[in-house]
């Protein structure tokens, strides 16, 4: 592949994936609190995006998982997909009570803080920035206390 | 509404399709965000976050809106920000790694990780709306 094609291409995906979670509503906390709002006014919209978006991402990563390799011809290791660990539990319950008391997950906070520099609006830019910290955070806490017997590829991409 | 879900979500998903087939990167936004911050190398880190960015742009250049008011208090604005953070490094992952790109490689750690994160903000919400509110 053509290696100015090769270099615009994150740009490209990362414009795709923006317009995506604008367009799906997946930038208002109010439409994601109301998706996890089961025992409330349920609106179940935004299992379509997930829908939608895993039925594209299997068939792309089922070829690329078993062939190794990308269309590009790169080899590509895929992280781990077996090893529960603690942490996999514990991040992603933790997780949970952030997203379900913001209604914001990392993408569309990202989207919404640009969206009030421009705006004026500094509620959504002090959320990305308490995110940010809470990664620091971390990134300290895991430098003190590293994983264990994880698998390299745990390590490495993370996943 | 439920088209543009639809739509919306399979836009993410050949975004994220194009950035594994082309740059043999995987779109989670918490790796993204938090190799930034760890100072990782990786340029195409960078191009996709501009990326994003450009979207918010050009959408409201063409006079569209970006719906996204965060209607509390600035404590709780910084404790879920402090959690999504600290939590999603510590999971490996968020509802676009797990969520999109890991369901799609049909891994079980993806699959427990995300099945985890969506119980637990339904359990939050219903606390937070139902129980604590009073309603």
């Amino acid at each position: 592949m053509n290696q100015t094609i090769q270099k615009a291409i994150p740009f490209l995906s990362g414009l795709i994936f923006g317009f995506g979670l604008i367009l799906s509503g997946m930038t208002d906390p109010l439409r994601i609190q109301a998706f996890l709002d089961v025992f409330g006014q349920w609106n179940p919209s935004m299992a379509l995006v997930m829908g939608g978006a895993i039925a594209v991402t299997l068939p792309a990563y089922t070829y690329v998982r078993l062939r190794g390799r990308n269309l590009a011809g790169i080899a590509v290791t895929l992280p781990d997909r077996k090893t529960i660990t603690p942490r996999l539990l514990i991040g992603s319950a933790l997780f949970g009570v952030g997203w379900g008391l913001s209604g914001v997950c990392p993408g569309p906070g990202i989207l919404i803080a640009f969206n009030g520099l421009l705006a004026g609006v500094w509620a959504p830019v002090l959320f990305l920035l308490s995110v940010l910290a809470g990664m620091l955070l971390y990134a300290a806490w895991s430098r003190r206390v590293p994983a264990v017997n994880l698998p390299r590829s745990v390590q490495v991409n993370g996943l | 509404m439920y088209l543009q879900a639809l739509e919306g979500g399979l836009l993410i998903g050949i975004a994220a399709s194009l950035l594994l087939l082309g740059s043999g990167q995987i779109a989670g936004i918490s790796g993204v965000l938090g190799s930034l911050v760890e100072r990782r190398p990786g340029a195409w880190r960078w191009a996709f976050l501009a990326g994003l960015i450009v979207a918010v742009l050009l959408v409201r250049l063409a006079g569209g809106v970006v719906p996204g008011q965060l209607a509390m208090g600035w404590p709780l604005i910084v404790g879920s920000g402090l959690l999504v953070g600290f939590g999603t490094r510590l999971g490996s992952g968020c509802t676009s790694g797990h969520g999109l790109c890991g369901m799609g490689n049909l891994s079980t750690r993806s699959l427990v990780a995300t099945l985890i994160f969506m119980l637990v903000a339904m359990v939050t919400v219903f606390v937070v709306r139902h129980l604590l509110a009073g309603g």
